[in-house]
């Protein structure tokens, strides 16, 4: 079937396989400092796709897109994280989820899951990347799913900044793209929110003397 | 337009200035100057729109129409009292050691930044720049949660931050599908996020892909509005942050990230209308489901709070819960209760919480078990917390009972059954308000509590809105409700 589709599609379907194969590799990795290259790969891919889906679909605004994606995505986070890293002396700490082969396997049931719930949009797109809107929404849920199993703060931003790279992934696929406001407006907060995370990692730090989140349990509702 | 611009800009141009000199001495003046005349400004906004009517619309950026403009009224309004209440609190809780001169100019950049987000996501029409907008929200309230440094600050703020991060972008997810079904009718591709034009269009959206991104934005946005089960962040970043921003956050940004789950259910509603394979309430069942589980067990919660920010903030999941379920209800006359209820609750909480701000610092700590006496110590915050509870808790003659007997009144006519969980949830609320506020401010008051200089003058001038809401609503303001209810249900009171 792949090799009835014209060769653009074809290599849009494959580096978005690539993609969600980044977000399993985030999900198994627990060294801190391949994370984070994984991170930027991740981004990288998500750059080219979004360059090659501008350029079969004749959407020039995308070029712009690709570029912040690049930049922001592939670069300027993955280098802000590994800086930070260095500085807090916690290059070689593994941030590992508890049960590895557990959350892997809960991975490929949420992959299938966006598959069951992505078909009836897929049907009703016309353009050229409809195959891949289900990938965008395993990225998401796979960034989300690496948020929730990880107790340290490095790799719940890398979860999280993971997620975004679904999200813009989806907004490509689906749309090709938001309005050019919204997309500046979104690198913006994206930019920012980055900032904030390399902030709070310091606070953790002076307040619990480690990243290790999990510590971070004083407010309940429990009684004490 | 001037006033509009106006009503943006002294936010944006305060918090930048602020950024650079927040820590000078007149910085709080200033803070209090530039939220007055914000407060100015949008008042000319309403008195404009008051005139002429909707302005903006149309494929334009901006959109006031008759459900955002008392908002933002609203908003500029909780903003400029709260900062007045800011200037003496924050100095007090610098003479207390507990921030430096440092920590004071980012408070005050991020006051005004938030007020600004606020602005922005109630007067645009571009549902992509709302989403952007309550991001921006998070991101300038996220380092004031963190403000104190404690344990227990971080943790609320990073908690804030994961949650609502992952919430917010979860409404991004819907914001996509929403466009990516806009795209399919909307010619060009640049409006297919406006409100305006999606609103024209809504009948002809697909109603499979709106449902989907409904689901999605309900979740995200509804984290925001603080719904059950996702509302965990909220009584952490309240009890944690300065009490200023405690009063911000629930009378502005709950009510915003409300006003954003109600734009799109209009278009949600608009689309699934002639749909075969959903039900076309389904937006408004969902809002009922999570309003209703909301509203009941944050009633039940508020009974076993130790700390007096928690308890507050408790109740205003419990009234947020209220609100969503009033307009999931549908029909002219919840959603004109739902309205109102936005109003008089934003009102009611922002001055509760600056009286619970005076309270915590009489008594030198948030416990409960350890305020006592406060009518005794100073009557005017004893009496402004009391009165104030008494308004959230649905006292007549207060615009909280008014709101309150709208909506139980809709919900006998269309579905008597739920008004028993209904009453038995306010019964419950009051009764875990007044257990833990009546030996606070009856009590006897602890030996050496002395007075604290205090300015109560936002409480009672708020408390005095919500009375005169409660005996009787001005005309504009009844008409704007019923516009308003006429563009969500698609039929008025009046």
């Amino acid at each position: 079937m792949l090799a009835q589709l014209p060769l653009d599609e074809q290599a849009i379907l494959t580096l978005a396989a690539l993609v969600m194969f980044t977000s399993f590799a985030l999900l198994a990795q627990s060294r801190v400092v391949p994370m984070i290259h994984v991170f930027a790969w991740q981004g990288l891919l998500v750059a080219i796709t979004t360059g090659l889906v501008a350029f079969a679909s004749g959407k020039h605004d995308l070029y712009i897109s690709a570029l912040l994606t690049l930049l922001l995505k592939a670069l300027f986070i993955p280098w802000l994280l590994h800086r930070l890293v260095t500085r807090l002396g916690i290059d070689r700490d593994e941030h590992g989820a508890e049960h590895p082969a557990t959350v892997l396997l809960i991975g490929a049931l949420l992959v299938i899951f966006c598959y069951y719930v992505a078909e009836p949009i897929r049907e009703l797109s016309a353009s050229i990347t409809r195959n891949t809107i289900a990938i965008s929404m395993a990225v998401v849920l796979l960034g989300l799913l690496m948020l929730v199993s990880r107790g340290k703060a490095v790799a719940q931003v890398v979860g999280f900044m993971s997620l975004e790279n679904g999200l813009f992934f989806a907004a490509v696929a689906a749309t090709h793209g938001m309005p050019m406001v919204v997309e500046l407006g979104i690198a913006f907060d994206v930019l920012v929110a980055a900032v904030i995370f390399g902030v709070f990692f310091f606070h953790i730090r002076d307040s619990i003397d480690s990243l290790d989140v999990d510590q971070l349990n004083r407010l309940t509702e429990k009684d004490q | 337009m001037n006033a509009l611009y106006l009503t943006l800009l002294l936010p944006l141009s305060a918090s930048i200035l602020l950024a650079m000199f927040g820590n000078r001495r007149g910085a709080a003046a200033f803070n209090v100057l530039a939220s007055l005349a914000g407060f100015v400004a949008s008042a000319w906004l309403a008195w404009t729109v008051l005139q002429r009517g909707p302005l903006g619309g149309g494929t334009g950026q901006f959109y006031i129409d008759s459900f955002n403009v008392y908002l933002i009224a609203l908003t500029a309004l909780v903003g400029a009292t709260t900062s007045l209440f800011s200037g003496p609190y924050m100095a007090q809780e610098q003479a207390n050691g507990r921030i430096g001169p440092g920590r004071l100019r980012l408070y005050h950049a991020s006051y005004q930044g938030f007020l600004f987000t606020m602005q922005l996501a109630l007067t645009t029409n571009n549902l992509g720049v709302l989403w952007v907008a309550l991001e921006g929200a998070t991101l300038a309230t996220v380092l004031l949660v963190s403000l104190y440094r404690t344990p227990e600050a971080v943790e609320a703020a990073w908690k804030y931050f994961i949650v609502c991060g992952v919430g917010i972008a979860l409404a991004l997810f819907g914001t996509v599908l929403l466009y990516f079904a806009a795209a399919q009718v909307i010619p060009d591709a640049e409006n297919a996020l406006l409100w305006s034009v999606l609103a024209e269009h809504a009948a002809g959206l697909r109603p499979v892909v709106m449902a989907i991104a409904f689901v999605f934005l309900l979740v995200g946005y509804g984290t925001k509005v603080g719904l059950v089960p996702m509302h965990t962040w909220l009584p952490d970043a309240h009890s944690e942050g300065p009490t200023p921003m405690s009063a911000v956050l629930s009378g502005l940004l709950l009510n915003v990230a409300l006003y954003a789950l109600v734009r799109v259910k209009i278009l949600t509603d608009g689309a699934l209308a002639g749909s075969s394979v959903h039900d076309p309430h389904l937006a408004g069942y969902l809002m009922m489901g999570f309003g209703l589980v909301s509203f009941s067990v944050a009633g039940l919660f508020l009974h076993r709070q130790r700390d007096i920010k928690r308890l507050y903030s408790y109740s205003s999941i419990e009234h947020m819960g209220l609100m969503t379920f009033a307009f999931g209800l549908g029909g002219p006359l919840a959603t004109f209760g739902g309205l109102l209820h936005m109003t008089v609750h934003s009102l009611t909480k922002s001055a509760i919480f600056v009286a619970v701000g005076h309270a915590s610092h009489i008594a030198r700590t948030q416990a409960i078990d350890s305020i006592r006496g406060l009518i005794e110590t100073q009557p005017a915050v004893g009496w402004g917390l009391l009165i104030g509870t008494a308004a959230i808790a649905g006292f007549p003659p207060f615009g909280v009972f008014t709101s309150e007997f709208l909506l139980l009144s809709a919900t006998m006519q269309s579905y008597p059954w739920l008004t028993l969980p209904l009453l038995a949830g306010l019964a419950i609320a009051f009764a875990g308000l007044f257990r833990h506020l009546q030996p606070m401010v009856y009590g006897d008051q602890p030996d050496g509590q002395q007075a604290v200089a205090a300015n109560m003058w936002p409480v009672a001038l708020h408390l005095v809105l919500v009375l005169w809401l409660g005996l009787s609503i001005p005309a504009f303001l009844a008409t704007w409700f019923d516009q308003a209810a006429v563009l969500i249900t698609g039929s008025g009171l009046l």
